[in-house]
């Protein structure tokens, strides 16, 4: 079985994001980047799933020279061979999983991890794209994967509960927190991701339908007011509380 | 230019959600302004006041039905959707930012090759595309985007948008039988989580941090979020010790909330976990360390200990509940 999953560089969470001169992008002096949080549950699944089944894993990314540091960190967990898809263009969600479906198929790949979201453009939808543009089946936030046969049953994370989901291979799964432990890249591995070469297919400009018109800081909030320093402070509290802001 | 605009109905037990109906109510505002047509789909097997759609403002209702459609079938949704935007021509189609729509809208959105957006809190249709407003980087930017292709899909976050109070207008439910679905992929089970009230979903969230000290202390949140019919949250610290379950992590990394008010109980009010509820309408924080971060986000504080503060204040707000 072959087995790929999707990784997305973006800025470390704590970064702090500011809009570079053009408006329509983040000024990366001092910005760190980082494998999106969500894909290290991919890349975990991907591996654990190998170690069960046997099969080869491939992880892709696409995006610049940079990538390849999300790239090589998939590989010293363990993860076989990485492709870039290299651009420096801003590629939209479906332009990407446009991408991502062509290198999959290229790839002959029947099982595809994706993170539920990359934590930079919050978007949440690349893998459920490519998945519909391969014709998968596709089970999007998943916290349970089990695999028997060619049969696919996942726990997805629903408002309130789980929903339990039954499908067949081929398929495309979303991960979420709670799925696995992520392993730590042992020092033969980061050593072992150090000699594989990345393939590289540069791609051409993308035909996005979506545009970026700009960037803006949300209205910061006026500063609060510190009512009291303790229990005495309550009754304002529930004043405040229904009169001002008529919420109870 | 577009001419017709649709809003998927999300229904869980044959209840529909309130994120539709505001989801209803924007789309109305817009469609009246420029003369559109407004219409609803809803899929599933018994679904209950479909016509009250109609107080907030699409005339007519598709509900279609099998009772295998009951539960959520990414397969069987996707193409009836996608069936339905095709058969009778829509050009703009919006989903709420719920589990289900993140994960419908760009199924039909690829079947459809056209431009898609996510969480959007602002839209507003233009003669040369759809504007967007939407958080990136967990909300400590806002992006505008212009989608572009002839169809459009989006979904737009809960509680941004106001559904108000429905007029007295009832919708056409169309009842439209639907015969074997494709069900590939499809719901088997349903488990519920142990939380009476969802932190997605909740308009009161009462959330603890590391400040509670320890699980057997979150009885107190949850006192006070029994007593506003809040739900409860956590920060991640408390969900990495096994204080809580991840389910109530509201954060980054867990999940993102913008209820009409929300309290944090000592909780510092890290980056990651402003990411998810820095969209709160209205915020109270509850701390000692008066430089926490938590205090530069929020509406009202008080700087002091929880567990001398909250008792008062579920005493206080019992009182006038009673
Ligand atoms: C990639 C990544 C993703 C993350 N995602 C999330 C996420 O989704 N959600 C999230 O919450 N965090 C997330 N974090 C973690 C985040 O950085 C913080 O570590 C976490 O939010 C801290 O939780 P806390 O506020 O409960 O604990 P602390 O930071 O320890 O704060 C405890 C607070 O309680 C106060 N306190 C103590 N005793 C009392 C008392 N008796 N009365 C009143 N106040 C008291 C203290 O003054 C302090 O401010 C993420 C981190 C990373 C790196
Ligand atoms: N540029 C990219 N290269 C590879 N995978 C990506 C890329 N962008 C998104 N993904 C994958 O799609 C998931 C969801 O991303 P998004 O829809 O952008 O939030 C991520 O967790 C990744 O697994």
């Amino acid at each position: 079985m072959k087995i790929a999953v999707c990784v997305n560089h973006v800025p470390d969470t704590a970064a702090k994001i500011n809009i570079s001169s053009d408006g329509k992008s983040i000024d990366n002096t001092g910005v760190t980047y980082v494998v999106n949080p969500y894909d290290e549950f991919a890349i975990e699944e991907a591996l654990k799933t190998k170690e069960k089944f046997g099969g080869d894993t491939i992880a892709i990314s696409l995006g610049n020279e940079s990538n390849k540091e999300t790239l090589r960190k998939a590989l010293a967990m363990g993860i076989d061979n990485a492709v870039l898809l290299k651009t420096e263009e801003y590629y939209d969600s479906l332009s990407v999983a446009k991408a991502l479906a062509a290198e999959i198929k290229a790839q002959n790949s029947g099982l595809v991890f994706f993170g539920k979201q990359s934590v930079d453009f919050d978007n949440s939808i690349v893998g459920q794209l490519t998945a519909e543009l391969l014709n998968y089946n596709c089970v999007s936030v998943v916290v349970e994967f089990e695999l028997k046969e060619n049969k696919i049953i996942a726990d997805r994370e629903i408002e309130g509960g789980k929903e339990v989901v039954e499908t067949l291979l081929p398929a495309v799964i979303t991960t979420q927190k709670g799925l696995n432990d992520p392993r730590y890249a042992s020092l033969k591995g980061i050593m072992a991701a150090k000699k594989k070469v990345i393939e590289e297919k540069t791609l051409a400009k993308p035909n996005n339908f979506t545009e970026v018109i700009g960037m803006k800081k949300p209205a910061p909030k006026q500063p609060g007011k510190i009512i009291g320093t303790d229990s005495s402070a309550v009754p304002e509290l529930v004043r405040l509380l229904r009169e001002e802001a008529k919420v109870i | 230019m577009a001419n017709k605009i649709l809003v998927f109905i999300e229904q869980r037990n044959g209840q529909i959600k309130k994120s539709s109906l505001e989801a209803i109510k924007a789309a109305s505002e817009i469609a009246k302004k420029q003369s559109l047509l407004l219409e609803a789909v809803a899929i599933g097997n018994e679904i209950d006041n479909l016509e009250v759609s109609g107080g907030f403002g699409t005339a007519k209702v598709t509900h279609l039905k099998n009772s295998e459609l009951e539960n959520y079938s990414p397969s069987a949704y996707a193409n009836l959707v996608y069936e339905f935007i095709k058969e009778n021509d829509f050009d703009v189609i919006l989903f709420s930012n719920t589990s289900i729509g993140k994960d419908l809208a760009p199924r039909v959105a690829a079947k459809l090759d056209c431009g898609v957006v996510t969480d959007c809190i602002f839209f507003d249709l233009l003669p040369d595309g759809l504007v967007v407003t939407r958080p990136i980087y967990g909300g400590k930017t806002l992006l505008d985007l212009k989608i572009a292709s002839p169809r459009k899909v989006i979904t737009l976050r809960p509680n941004v948008f106001n559904a108000g109070t429905p007029d007295e207008n009832k919708a056409d439910v169309v009842i439209t039988n639907v015969t074997e679905p494709n069900l590939s992929t499809k719901t088997i089970d349903l488990k519920k989580s142990e939380g009476k009230i969802d932190v997605a979903e909740a308009d009161i969230i009462v959330s603890g941090g590391r400040g509670i000290k320890g699980p057997e202390h979150f009885k107190l949140v949850e006192e006070l979020a029994d007593t506003l019919g809040a739900a409860c949250g956590a920060s991640r610290a408390v969900v990495d010790a096994g204080w809580r379950s991840h389910s109530e992590q509201v954060g980054q990394t867990g999940k993102t909330v913008s209820p009409t008010l929300y309290i944090a109980l000592g909780i510092s009010g890290a980056i990651q976990h402003l990411a998810g509820m820095r969209s709160s309408k209205y915020i109270v924080a509850i701390n000692k360390d008066k430089d926490a971060p938590i205090f530069q986000v929020a509406d009202y504080g008080i700087v002091g200990d929880l567990f001398e503060v909250v008792p008062t204040l579920i005493s206080e707000i019992k009182k006038i509940k009673a």
